[in-house]
């Protein structure tokens, strides 16, 4: 298989702010890698290094093997963008906003006009085709912006935050339509703060934080190297909660948190659902009656704050 | 097809856009036409009582500075329909598609001469009601509209370097007008520049916005025959000057806005 994109020590300055500082990315060819971080991480501004918009001032990358620098028109023959901000022109229609990307593109204006109908139908535009776009909602819009980058078809789609700002059901229902889009085999970048939609889309899981790659793998292995699997028991009110506490002791890896209540019962463990049978056995043959339990896999959120957060308290 | 013929191509995909947006959002010519009306009954009316001219009326002088005036204005809408289009992103786009240097930038000014067109007759029409006229032959006058036109594209060109540079909507419009009120202003458009301080006076002579505004005054034939204008070359000359300045303002300022272009990337 071979790199769609590859990053090598990317940096880029903005006066005394440093966007990006040393990054390395690889993305292999037909997949979909999720470029997590909070706001200000540089997932932009690797976006436009890796879209010609930008040059950066050390490192170098490439994209379907053409240097993002020297071979910069070429790299657009190649590529699309939806970025950050949807980029429609909202005094036009969202047809007349496809058919001049596609005139543009030297569709030739009988072919832009069928390229634009075929997108329209694809993203479920067909009702407000005739409308400006000014008067779309956000989720509209950006399905509209999403279409625009896909007169052609890319070999590498960028996609920077498609989803933020939409509500839940335009955010689900985006996720769908970028997992159909990259069923046929499109390789694609996507920026997100969102690490549920990481976890939803993407193969592979880039955590950018202060313009550095923190870490980087597939969600599963992200869960698994940050954090292991707990289990989660809730004790019936009046149980003796050191026996409890002794019993769950027994089949866990680690120390046994307990809450205030002396109810709520937290252990990490290795293989969860074993952990989750021999915990019940224990429990049960210690005469402690448990109303509730469960094993809890890490979150791409407990992941993140571990990350990018390590030096400060996470209170929530 | 060729080179040229792909950047011509994309140029009006792009300027066919804009025109489509003159007719969406007519405020923005409307704002543009506004601004002569405004200027001309504020110097024709209030202002132009006190001013006496031999051998020309005011208000027929003002005419010609007031149609300079108008496109300088107008050219900043220029800038600012680019800065929005950075803003917004668009620009980004164009930039990662596969698209000619300046396409892009070719397609806003040229369709920006629709604009200045608009402006122009706005203006012209509004003279002829208060007395301004052309006193020479039809292709003198033709001369001076397309000397005016070509002005005003050559300044669409300026103004686009600052929209590039400023980048915000907002910053581009109140920067355009610190330059365009100045320049108007430090310029014989509305009073005779032997009227000025010595040291205005020369500035006032080499100002651009001067010799296009003699060159009207002598080709629409706004000026009497035997008055007195300052020695300065472009004074002396003012058609001649006028190209020259259109040809050094394109010069400069096309490949500058293009390079910034390329350097232009939302926030
Ligand atoms: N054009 C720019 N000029 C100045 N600073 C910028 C510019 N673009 C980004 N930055 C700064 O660089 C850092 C990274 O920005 P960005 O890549 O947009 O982050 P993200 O997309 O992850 O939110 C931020 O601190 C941001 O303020
Ligand atoms: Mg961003």
């Amino acid at each position: 298989m071979t790199d769609a994109i590859v990053a090598e020590g990317l940096g880029k300055r903005f006066d005394e702010v440093t966007a990006l500082d040393g990054l390395d990315m690889v993305v292999p060819e037909g997949t979909i890698t999720g470029l997590l971080g909070p706001n200000g991480a540089g997932k932009s501004t690797t976006v436009r290094l890796l879209t010609t918009l930008m040059t950066p001032d050390s490192g170098r990358a490439e994209v379907a093997g053409l240097d993002v620098v020297t071979r910069a028109a070429e790299v657009r023959r190649v590529i699309s963008l939806s970025g950050q901000h949807t980029a429609v022109d909202g005094n036009l229609t969202g047809f007349e906003n496809l058919e001049m990307l596609g005139e543009l593109l030297h569709l030739g204006r009988r072919r832009a006009r069928t390229r634009a109908d075929e997108l329209l139908a694809r993203f479920d535009l067909v009702e407000v085709a005739g409308r400006r776009v000014k008067d779309y909602s956000g989720g509209t819009r950006r399905r509209l912006d999403l279409a625009a980058s896909l007169i052609r078809t890319p070999a590498v789609l960028f996609l920077d935050e498609p989803t933020t700002g939409l509500d839940t059901r335009s955010r689900m229902g985006l996720w769908d339509t970028i997992t159909e889009l990259v069923a046929g085999g499109t390789t694609l970048l996507l920026t997100t703060q969102y690490l549920e939609e990481a976890d939803r889309l993407a193969d592979q899981v880039v955590v950018v934080d202060g313009g550095r790659v923190v870490a980087r793998g597939t969600p599963h292995e992200l869960k698994r190297e940050v954090a292991g699997e707990r289990l989660e028991i809730t004790v019936a009110p009046g149980a003796d909660a050191a026996a409890a506490r002794a019993a769950l002791a027994g089949v866990g890896t680690g120390a046994v948190v307990v809450d205030d209540l002396g109810r709520h019962f937290s252990v990490p463990v290795d293989d969860g659902v074993d952990a989750l049978l021999a915990g019940a056995h224990a429990l049960r043959a210690a005469g402690v009656p448990v109303v509730d339990a469960a094993v809890r896999t890490p979150t791409l959120d407990d992941v993140f704050l571990a990350l990018t957060d390590k030096d400060q308290e996470y209170s929530g | 097809m060729s080179t040229l013929g792909v950047a011509f191509h994309e140029g009006a995909v792009v300027a066919k856009r804009n025109l489509r947006m003159i007719l969406r959002v007519p405020e923005l010519l409307v704002n543009a036409a506004v601004a002569p009306i405004m200027m001309t009954l504020l110097f024709g009316f209030v202002i132009g009582g006190a001013i006496e001219l031999d051998g020309v009326s005011y208000r027929e002088f003002l005419m010609d500075g007031i149609f300079v005036q108008a496109v300088l204005f107008s050219a900043v809408n220029t800038g600012t329909v680019i800065a929005s289009d950075i803003t917004t992103g668009i620009v980004d786009r164009l930039r990662s598609m596969p698209i000619s240097r300046s396409a892009v930038l070719m397609g806003r000014t040229s369709s920006d001469v629709v604009n200045n067109l608009v402006v122009v007759v706005v203006t012209a029409v509004l003279g002829l009601v208060i007395g301004w006229r052309v006193r020479t032959s039809f292709l003198d006058a033709l001369l001076g509209f397309v000397v005016l036109l070509v002005f005003a594209y050559a300044l669409s060109w300026l103004m686009a370097v600052v929209g590039l540079a400023m980048r915000v909507p907002e910053v581009v419009s109140s920067t355009g007008f610190t330059i365009a009120i100045p320049l108007g202003f430090l310029s014989n458009a509305y009073v005779p520049i032997d009227t000025m301080p010595g040291v205005l006076q020369a500035v006032a002579a080499w100002n651009p916005i001067s010799a296009v505004v003699q060159a009207l005054r002598d080709l629409f034939g706004n000026m009497p025959a035997n008055a007195v204008r300052p020695d300065a070359w472009p004074m002396q000359h003012p058609v001649a000057a006028s190209l020259l300045w259109i040809v050094v303002l394109l010069a400069v300022f096309i490949p500058l806005a293009t390079r910034q272009y390329w350097k232009a990337v939302s926030r």
